[in-house]
């Protein structure tokens, strides 16, 4: 076993449901502060992709390194439990449809996990919310309860109830496909701004646009195996692949 | 021999006694009840087969057979297995486990219906299994299932009065005391069932004020 050298490492990652492989054999190797951009046809394996990374779908092939440390190494399974949830506090992901808890506030929200894992106390929980949510824009919000959102403020709380957790890495499967075409700008200044911050980020996702103007690398998956990866200007203006130039042709249309 | 409630005045204060009681025995058996359920719900979702089993066995035996004969046991039947619980405890313990075992039906079916994603971002976070069904997914499903919580509540409040059987001096039991002296049953039961109405209604204002606070959140 060789040691990692990239920031996130994802070697020979590969995934069955019974006879079904969705994931066969992808490497992905991402450095700090990268942002990388994953499209493709639904179905092609990419939410598999990113769930496996914080090992919310475990592989059943391959290794997850993260800033050194194997995410799905193999443990018994009481000290695996205790080895993944500290993992998983150092990922933070973000869900097509928010997933926000509706029992608790918005400050709730954000302040729940690092109170429960990082013993903080109340008055360091709240100036955490503070900044959070003035972060993403949402520090008026911060005593409503998710119900009296809009989605993309939803989205936007999710965003900082993740970054609370001061995390290495964002997740993002698809953060603005379930909202309505006027909110969806709000949610991408926000990851824009992680951009900005040098936040390593793999975003899933099905605006070409969106991934062109703030991803280092796009990687185009389909039926399970990376097809073609590049910096955007290529895999966008240039792809070598037919597969990839039959995608982004489909897309172009469905946009219109 | 007419109807006199004239008879009733003497024995205000011996009613008053059952009407404590009877508040008494049924506040207890509804937290015992309330959290006996949620605990039985999460052993019967999540436990492993070797303790689930047991469980589903003490459920079954709470809800097949009559809550009478469950007291009886209690109180009577574990004395000679050196278990010998004052009447008070012996009915809180049956009247909230047999509760409970409704309670947890209802949980359970919330529980299921919380939308998975829940459990996911939780975990995400990097929460335990435990840590997320204790402040996420159970407070969810309980808010979910607060309305058929209360009736349930409202029939333990009736079948408080089986635990008159056992000893227990609350309302029935002092009703019938009283009548033993006076030999006026229709007075004396008429008037437990109009203080079993009022702490009734007082029950459902608590239960309102509970749903109304739980109405701001959806
Ligand atoms: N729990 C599951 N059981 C069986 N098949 C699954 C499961 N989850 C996903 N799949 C299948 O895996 C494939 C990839 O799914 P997914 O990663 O969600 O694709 P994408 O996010 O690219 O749309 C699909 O064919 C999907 O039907
Ligand atoms: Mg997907």
């Amino acid at each position: 076993m060789t040691a990692p050298h990239s920031f996130v490492e994802i070697r020979h990652a590969q995934k069955s449901y019974g006879t079904l492989e969705v994931l066969k054999d992808i490497s992905l190797n991402v450095e700090r502060g990268q942002i990388v951009a994953i499209i493709g046809p639904s179905g092609s394996g990419k939410s598999t992709l990113l769930r496996a990374i914080n090992d919310l779908d475990p592989l059943t092939g391959g290794e997850i390194w993260l800033d050194g440390v194997q995410v799905n190494k193999a443990l018994p399974h009481r000290q695996y439990e205790k080895h993944i949830n500290q993992m998983r506090q150092e990922i933070g992901m973000v869900f097509q449809h928010f997933n926000l808890f509706p029992h608790l506030t918005v400050r709730e929200n954000v302040t729940m996990a690092p109170k429960l894992l990082k013993k903080i106390s109340d008055k360091e929980a709240d100036k955490l919310a503070e900044e959070q949510l003035d972060h993403v824009g949402m520090l008026e919000r911060i005593d409503y309860y998710p119900a009296q959102l809009s989605g993309g403020q939803k989205q936007r709380v999710a965003i900082a109830r993740a970054l609370a957790m001061k995390p290495k890495l964002m997740l993002f499967d698809e953060a603005t496909s379930a909202l309505d075409p006027e909110l969806v700008e709000e949610v991408n200044l926000v990851m824009k701004k992680l951009a900005q911050e040098h936040m390593t980020m793999i975003i899933v996702t099905h605006e070409m646009d969106f991934a062109a103007s703030v991803c280092d690398r796009v990687l185009f998956m389909d039926q399970g195996v990376v097809v073609e990866e590049g910096p955007p200007e290529q895999v966008f203006r240039n792809p070598t692949q037919e597969r990839t130039r039959n995608f982004l042709r489909k897309h172009l249309e469905g946009a219109k | 021999m007419g109807l006199d409630f004239s008879v009733l005045p003497p024995f205000y204060g011996t009613l008053a006694l059952g009407v404590l009681w009877t508040v008494a025995i049924t506040a207890a058996s509804a937290v015992l009840s309330f959290f006996g359920g949620i605990l039985l719900a999460v052993i019967a979702l999540y436990a492993p087969m070797a303790i689930r089993l047991p469980f589903r066995f003490l459920a079954w035996l709470f809800m097949g057979t009559p809550l009478l004969l469950q007291l009886f046991l209690i109180y009577f039947g574990l004395v000679q297995i050196g278990i010998d619980l004052p009447a008070f405890v012996a009915g809180v313990i049956g009247l909230g486990f047999h509760f409970a075992v409704y309670n947890s039906e209802l949980i359970q079916t919330a529980m299921i219906a919380v939308d998975k994603g829940q459990m996911e971002a939780a975990r995400t976070l990097g929460l335990s299994r435990r840590q997320a069904l204790i402040k996420v997914v159970v407070p969810q499903a309980v808010r979910d299932v607060i309305p058929p919580i209360g009736n349930n509540m409202i029939a333990l409040l009736k079948d408080s009065a089986l635990v008159s059987v056992i000893g227990v001096s609350e309302l029935t039991l002092s009703a019938q005391r009283a009548i033993g002296q006076t030999y006026r049953a229709f007075e004396f039961y008429a008037a437990a069932a109009v203080l079993y109405y009022i702490i009734n209604l007082g029950m459902e204002a608590v239960l309102r004020w509970f749903e109304n606070r739980n109405r701001l959140y959806r």
